[in-house]
């Protein structure tokens, strides 16, 4: 396990395999969880945990599950820790609990977790594969709080429960359709960040090439 | 239940539609609705899957999970029989009906994990606890409400993939936002069941 990898899988999940905005997988809970930024983190931090740990059973099983039947294992591995989840959850959080229980129980069924599973686990090593589980879900909870906290100073005029002054509660924009709306604007700032980001590494790049080389100047002339 | 199954089941496909008000099924929606075909042979095998996998999971939560006091399983229980169910439906089809497989043999591995399967086979059979005929008529009509969803989103997609709109909104934030302006219009029928 050298140190680069560790690297790249710790930081891939925030940025360059970010799970909501660059593979969009996940969508429901993104859509539905985030009406205010409490319940955005709460359905984050469930959705790490299960994949943390689903990550790591995979990992530690990959080379006892048969090719054929994968796909039915990681789904029983991955719904013993949402059972888990939603034991803890009805217990010490029982009022969230009643309002997240629909999403809680089709964490099973989230793409980013199966995906995962098939995609990374499946080849890595058990801790690697751990790490991978805590960036991607770390990336999904920023992502999914971000989102609630745009939806929650709209729809409520607050922030984290608390009221703002100056800011009247819309109360249209709180239905339904608004989640898709600011998970689409998001996108596209997210995007459109990314893009500007890439075109200045780029122009960077282009400024001290001709100087170093000096035979990339006719090539970047015929372009 | 004083509701009759008519009004369930219209609320099912117009008014709590899965996709645009109850948020489930959102990942196929976006992810197969580039094409009309594609839309269309999704939209039909969810309601194949569906109508079929929660018939089954009835049957399980009820005579299975009730008598043996375990209810607390039903997630696992679920996903196992639908995941086995679209399996042995690939199977069956690829062997009686190579036309049928043809057209929606693609997208049934897609279809285990497509939360409004389970999410519809969880609440009608354990949070709203329906009986059998009731889950089997609901679990069709969201089925058909999904395919109106991503026909309806497929034939506007053809047009915004023409328009000229900004680079950081091509592909995934258009048919979002087209998406909103959809649940929008769908949001209007929820008045018609409370009166």
């Amino acid at each position: 396990m050298n140190k680069q990898k560790v690297k790249e899988t710790l930081l891939g999940g925030f940025i360059k395999n970010n799970p909501t905005f660059v593979l969009v997988l996940g969508t429901c809970p993104t859509i539905a969880m985030t009406t205010s930024l409490f319940q955005a983190f709460a359905m984050g931090v469930a959705t790490t945990f299960v994949l943390i740990f689903s990550n790591l059973f995979v990992s530690l099983l990959r080379n006892v599950i048969p090719d054929k039947v994968r796909i039915p294992c990681y789904i029983v591995i991955i719904s013993t820790f949402v059972i888990i989840v939603q034991m803890v959850m009805r217990k010490y959080l029982p009022d969230l609990y009643g309002t997240m229980q629909a999403f809680i129980a089709l964490i099973v069924v989230n793409c980013i977790i199966l995906a995962r599973a098939e995609s990374f686990a499946s080849c890595n090593k058990p801790l690697l594969s751990m790490l991978d589980g805590l960036s991607m879900g770390l990336g999904f909870t920023c992502a999914l709080s971000l989102i609630g906290i745009v939806r929650e100073f709209f729809a409520g005029g607050a922030f984290a429960g608390m009221a703002i002054p100056g800011f009247p509660a819309m109360s249209g924009v709180g239905a339904s359709a608004f989640g898709f709306i600011v998970f689409g604007c998001m996108m596209a700032l997210f995007n459109f960040v990314m893009q500007k980001i890439n075109e200045k590494k780029e122009r960077a790049k282009r400024a001290v090439l001709p100087l170093s080389t000096g035979e990339v100047e006719p090539m970047e002339a015929v372009k | 239940m004083t509701v009759s199954i008519i009004s369930v089941m219209f609320s099912a496909v117009i008014s709590n539609n899965i996709v645009l008000s109850q948020y489930q099924g959102i990942c196929p929606f976006l992810g197969v609705s580039k094409k009309m075909s594609s839309a269309v042979g999704m939209g039909f095998a969810v309601i194949f899957v569906l109508a079929i996998s929660s018939v089954f999971c009835w049957l399980a939560y009820n005579y299975i999970l009730l008598p043996l006091e375990i209810e607390y399983l039903y997630t696992m229980a679920f996903i196992l029989v639908i995941a086995s169910l679209v399996q042995l439906l690939e199977m069956i089809l690829k062997r009686f009906s190579p036309t049928l497989y043809s057209a929606l043999g693609v997208y049934l591995p897609l279809i285990t994990t497509n939360c409004a399967i389970l999410g519809t086979a969880n609440s009608a059979v354990v949070f709203n606890s329906y009986n059998f005929l009731y889950t089997f008529g609901v679990s069709i009509a969201t089925g058909i409400g999904f395919l109106f969803a991503i026909c309806l989103l497929a034939g506007v997609r053809l047009k915004t993939d023409k328009a000229d709109i900004p680079a950081c909104f091509k592909g995934f934030p258009i048919t979002l936002v087209t998406a909103a302006i959809m649940a929008m219009a769908f949001a209007g029928f929820s008045g018609i069941l409370a009166g």
